[in-house]
């Protein structure tokens, strides 16, 4: 890299990191999201039952 | 029938559903266009005139500064259109777009400092650009704060709305403003970086980039916007079903 | 549904009395905010150096950085106790335009909290070593830019009404969006400082003033209907 490297190699890395980070987030939030109306339905279905 | 389409997207079990049919058809395309940008950007463009190998980090720093912006306005017209049309999904949209924002605005001056390093002699210069990129991270840190400070989901929703339509009022203003406020103390070594004389061996890797970085910005979003969706729909009786599908 | 009985201007008029006769008997809680901006820009030769020719050069920032916090930290006159004991609701449930009142509001706490900062201000100024020659331009930029700082902070007073110490939340939203003004306002002093001419930041500091008082009414009225749900 032309003496570079110690720049752009870091910069290269966090730019990974952070994609990677992103993606493992949104999905996370999304699961998150989807658990916590499992819950809901599941609450409402009793609820209705009893 | 233009309407048609919005109304029928604007619908919350309808846009869950698409959305996660819509997820593949942008996630691959980003990472085939980020692939061949890297190998175009670091393998086979050769190296600037000035600034030698070190002008690489455009590679990435560029899309996520274009990032930081384009989802800043993605937001702020999501936010609009909610608070105008009352629509979830809209709102939801806008939420699922401040933390991806705030974090490449972040990469984009992290990597912005890593640029300037070896090109400036210093981490930090406060150019045109760094500048507004650091005025545009608080405004992003100001819009998730305000929404963490609100319980109510749907007074959070228009709360944010308000502060994200000024905002992006804003932004053209801050920006002008710090380039003017710039070039009237300008440093002694700008970066200057010969754009619209960029080769096309240069070029086109760049474009590959930022149209991956975008495409995946969108893969993102609607994995997100997913999350939010369900969050905003109490008790709906689509949920159930919707949910066993997934 | 009645309709309005009372012309808007005469509403108008009779809100900013009673917030003048409310503010005069506290007159304590409006002064504040001037004697916030006093102490600030001392401190600023106590950090540094008592040498006026060196406290010429940050004179601008310190002004216009003390300006920024004072009209900050003034906000909370705005709107807190009329929110806090129903009057602002009943502004908005009373048939007048809610934005009119709210403006008519704004303009009161500007008289109130910017206007004795403007008038202070060559004071502290002399302090950091400020020529008289730069003295009216200071006063033009001071005006211009706390009236536009007035107009940005009540829509982030508005928003963030119902919370509880929302200090340093009204700052990081306020703050960004004030930085134009503090641009062209620190560049218009400095200017005149140097004895050149400070039109070309003032004009575009009145730019900014102009436009945050045509956008305001918008953004009052939705952002404080909002906090006030």
């Amino acid at each position: 890299m032309g003496g570079y490297a110690r720049y752009v190699w870091p910069c290269y890395a966090l730019s990974a990191l952070v994609i990677g980070l992103n993606i493992l987030w949104a999905r996370r939030s999304l699961r998150l999201a989807q658990l916590d109306a499992r819950r809901r339905m599941a609450a409402l279905a009793t609820a209705v039952a009893s | 029938m233009a309407w048609v389409w919005f109304h029928r997207f604007g619908s919350p079990p309808h846009f869950y559903r698409l959305a996660r049919r819509l997820v593949p058809w942008f996630a691959w395309p980003a990472l085939l266009l980020c692939l061949a940008g890297l190998i175009g950007g670091l393998g086979l463009a050769p190296p600037d005139y000035q600034q030698g190998d070190g002008f690489r980090i455009i590679y990435v720093h560029a899309p996520a500064a274009w990032l930081s912006l384009m989802v800043y306005v993605v937001m702020a017209t999501s936010a609009a259109v909610g608070l105008i049309w009352r629509m979830n999904v809209a709102h939801a949209v806008a939420a699922s777009c401040a933390p991806i924002g705030a974090s490449f605005t972040a990469l984009a001056l992290i990597t912005g400092m890593l640029w300037g390093r070896p090109m400036w002699g210093t981490y930090w210069e406060w150019d045109p650009r760094l500048t507004s990129e650091l005025i545009l991270l608080f405004l992003y840190l100001g819009y998730m704060g305000l929404r963490n400070a609100i319980d109510d989901v749907p007074r959070a929703d228009r709360a944010s709305a308000v502060l994200a339509i000024v905002g992006v009022v804003n932004v053209p203003i801050i920006h002008y403003s710090v380039i003017w406020w710039n070039s009237l103390h300008q440093a002694p070594s700008v970066m200057k970086f010969g754009r619209p004389t960029m080769p096309a061996s240069m070029l086109l890797p760049l474009l590959c980039m930022l149209l991956g970085f975008s495409l995946y910005f969108v893969a993102l979003l609607l994995t997100r916007a997913r999350g939010e969706v369900l969050r905003r729909e109490r008790n709906a009786r689509w949920i159930a079903a919707a949910l066993e599908e997934s | 549904m009645s309709t309005p009985q009372v012309r808007f201007l005469a509403a108008a008029a009779s809100l900013m009395a009673r917030d003048l006769r409310l503010a005069m008997r506290r007159s304590g809680d409006s002064l504040l905010p001037l004697a916030f901006f006093v102490v600030v820009t001392t401190l600023f030769p106590l950090a540094l150096d008592p040498d006026l020719s060196l406290l010429r050069d940050i004179a601008p920032a310190a002004l216009w950085v003390g300006a920024l916090l004072s009209s900050l930290l003034a906000l909370d006159l705005l709107f807190r106790d009329d929110a806090q004991d129903g009057a602002l609701e009943q502004m908005a449930l009373c048939g007048q335009p809610f934005a009119g009142l709210l403006l008519a509001k704004t303009a009161v706490h500007w008289l109130l909290t910017g206007l004795p900062l403007v008038l202070v201000a060559p004071l502290t100024a002399t302090a950091l070593g400020v020529p008289y020659s730069a003295m009216t331009a200071i006063l033009a930029a001071l005006l211009l830019g706390t009236l536009a700082l007035s107009l940005i902070g009540a829509v982030g007073a508005g928003l963030t009404l119902s919370l509880r110490r929302n200090g340093p939340l009204l700052a990081l939203l306020v703050l960004p969006l004030a930085v134009p003004v503090l641009i062209f306002g620190a560049r218009a002093t400095t200017l005149a400082i140097q004895g050149e001419s400070p039109s070309a930041a003032l004009y575009l500091l009145g730019a900014i003033a102009v436009l945050a008082a045509s956008l305001s009414p918008w953004a009052l009225a939705a952002s404080v209907r909002i906090g006030l749900e």
